[in-house]
């Protein structure tokens, strides 16, 4: 039997059959019954949860919900702001920083009626592919305890996959919703950049971070994005786009005499296991069944996009990253005389080996004497990337791709290894140099049992194309809500 | 390139990073050499003429009405203060 979605508990608490409280309460016993083995938190906000699915209940019974989702319990990753609630990004340098004010997702998701449940574990700052880069230990993937998660989101993947909350929001640098996503089997989506204001979300990359759903099904992670997505004054990247509504038009695509691209470079290489492209193979049959025209593209340059990703996003990192210091919040070391020091000895000891390793990059790349070299040859290789992507959308209506060349891989075997560990992001990272928007989707599962995902992906601001053709794929691959495993077979 | 000690003592310096010792330093030295040496791979890239893209999307800037809107109190800006002193962060000696 399947985990319950968000739809399903919003049409329960409609139907009056269950409570916002009792369902609140239902999460946290979950998450208090599997967390000394899933580690997906960071912070659990019980006493904030069951006041606010109170007031939803409230609310229901004067006749007054906010949204379709009111009541229904949600996760967020611990980088977006939440005023009252310490806020870590993973890092020893915010382990006790309670924000005083609110990032504007979040303000969403309890404008909406949603309740907040906790704060996810991630890598810190978001810089890591397997969450074990996380001052607060790493967390487990719940189809196999001794493997990781992905990340940087792994926590709130961990969270939907095992049944502690059903939906979560997660952040996207390069990868960060999608590829977690794919190895817990759930669905993870990168709204395109702008879609969802970036205010209150502590900065990695400025020119590459976006929040986006991270959901059991398809379905849930319309119903999300709607919830948050939209113009923001307070950031100025922000897209003034309308927002449709996204679960209303899941039923209105037809896969029939669609072309969908597939880039040479996505399906093959060494490094690509086989089980994944064996899924790959099926679901590529199942497109076609469904009546698509698959169009074989390729996109020479996407083969840089590491290197690029690595460049700019830790040039934009190690000036985003200034601003933690130990002047006015956070950690701050003690013992030494002098305000340099204090701030050297303060970052040395409050940040982690991977985010010390990425801010010495990009303050590298962009030093004197490298900067045209390093910074400013990524800049324009990331336009031939992007004209990649135009290219195969022009000649198709969505891309398809694995989402990650390998299923989960066992804890500590990427750790020593930097290189190794960013490759991980090879299939996800050059959506986001483009900016466009991509959905990672349950696709198959390995012969050992393990999720693997597959992503599509489309052009700026074309979530609702996206969506609903994710759906209709979803329906006929008919692998979400097919395994659960086994940690969440009590939260059934 | 070689990502020397003395090039990642510079660059810690740079980025206002302690580092514990030699033996972080030789370490340092060692994965970024290797990442380093793999982004060189840009090099080979033809960009004649390809204009950089600082965002991923055509960026503007937006402008707002100047209107006074409420901000943090000292309070709430001072609540995760390391140290403080009346209404003022407190660091040690700057000069």
């Amino acid at each position: 039997m399947a985990l319950r979605s968000a739809r399903e508990l919003a049409g329960q608490l409609a139907e009056g059959t269950v409570t916002s409280v009792d369902l609140t309460r239902h999460y946290l016993g979950r998450i208090a019954a599997t967390e000394p083995k899933l580690n997906a938190f960071v912070t659990v906000m019980e006493e904030e949860a069951l006041r606010a699915a109170a007031k939803s209940d409230e609310r229901r019974a004067a006749g007054k919900t906010l949204s379709p989702l009111d009541g229904v319990p949600v996760a967020v990753k611990d980088n977006m702001i939440t005023e009252g609630v310490r806020t870590t990004c993973g890092s020893r340098i915010l382990e006790n920083f309670v924000p005083p004010y609110i990032g504007t997702a979040v303000r969403k998701l309890q404008e909406a009626g949603l309740v907040i449940v906790g704060k996810t574990n991630m890598d810190e700052f978001a810089m890591g592919s397997s969450t074990e880069n996380s001052a607060f230990g790493r967390a487990a993937n719940p189809w196999d305890l001794e493997r990781v998660p992905g990340g940087s989101s792994g926590g709130s993947a961990v969270a939907v996959a095992a049944g502690q909350v059903p939906i979560a929001l997660g952040s996207d640098t390069g990868g960060s919703i999608r590829q977690p996503a794919s190895l817990c089997g759930i669905v993870g989506m990168k709204p395109t950049y702008g879609r969802v204001s970036r205010y209150g979300l502590v900065a990695y990359a400025s020119s590459l971070d976006q929040i986006g759903p991270m959901t059991l099904s398809v379905e849930d992670a319309a119903l999300l994005l709607g919830a948050v997505a939209g113009h923001d004054p307070k950031d100025s990247t922000s897209a003034d786009v309308p927002v449709p509504d996204y679960a209303a038009a899941l039923g209105n695509f037809d896969w029939k005499g669609k072309r969908v691209a597939r880039p040479k470079e996505f399906f093959a290489g060494e490094g690509l296991d086989p089980e994944v492209e064996r899924v790959a193979g099926e679901t590529l049959e199942k497109l076609a069944g469904l009546g698509a025209e698959i169009v074989d593209v390729s996109m020479p340059n996407v083969k840089y996009s590491i290197s690029t990703y690595y460049l700019l996003g830790t040039a934009e990192a190690s000036s985003n990253l200034a601003r933690f210091d130990g002047a006015q919040y956070g950690f701050r070391a003690e013992g030494t005389d002098n305000i340099i020091d204090m701030f050297s000895r303060t970052r040395g000891q409050g940040f982690g080996q991977e985010v010390k390793r990425r801010i010495m990059m990009g303050t590298h790349a962009l030093s004197a004497g490298y900067y045209d070299a390093y910074y400013l040859q990524a800049l324009k290789v990331r336009t031939l990337v992007k004209r990649d992507y135009d290219r195969a959308l022009e000649q198709a209506d969505l891309v398809i791709a694995p989402t990650s060349p390998f299923p989960a891989f066992p804890a500590g075997s990427r750790m020593d290894d930097p290189l190794a560990m960013y490759l991980c992001d090879i299939f996800t990272i050059s959506l986001n140099m483009a900016g466009y928007c991509g959905i990672s989707l349950p696709a198959g599962f390995t012969n050992g049992g393990l999720p693997v995902g597959m992503q599509l992906m489309a052009g700026a601001f074309q979530e609702e194309k996206l969506l609903s053709a994710a759906w209709r794929l979803e329906q006929a691959l008919g692998v979400v809500g097919s395994r659960t495993p086994e940690i969440a077979e009590a939260a059934v | 390139m070689k990502i020397t000690p003395g090039i990642v003592e510079h660059v810690a310096l740079l980025s206002r990073l302690e580092l514990s010792g030699e033996e972080e330093k030789e370490r340092f030295s060692r994965e970024l050499s290797k990442i380093f040496e793999y982004v060189e791979q840009l090099g080979e890239v033809d960009v004649s003429g390809v204009e950089p893209s600082p965002h991923p999307l055509p960026q503007k800037n937006k402008f707002r009405e100047d209107v006074v809107e409420p901000g943090l109190s000292n309070e709430a800006a001072l609540a995760n203060a390391p140290d403080k002193e009346d209404v003022y962060f407190k660091v040690p000696q700057v000069l």
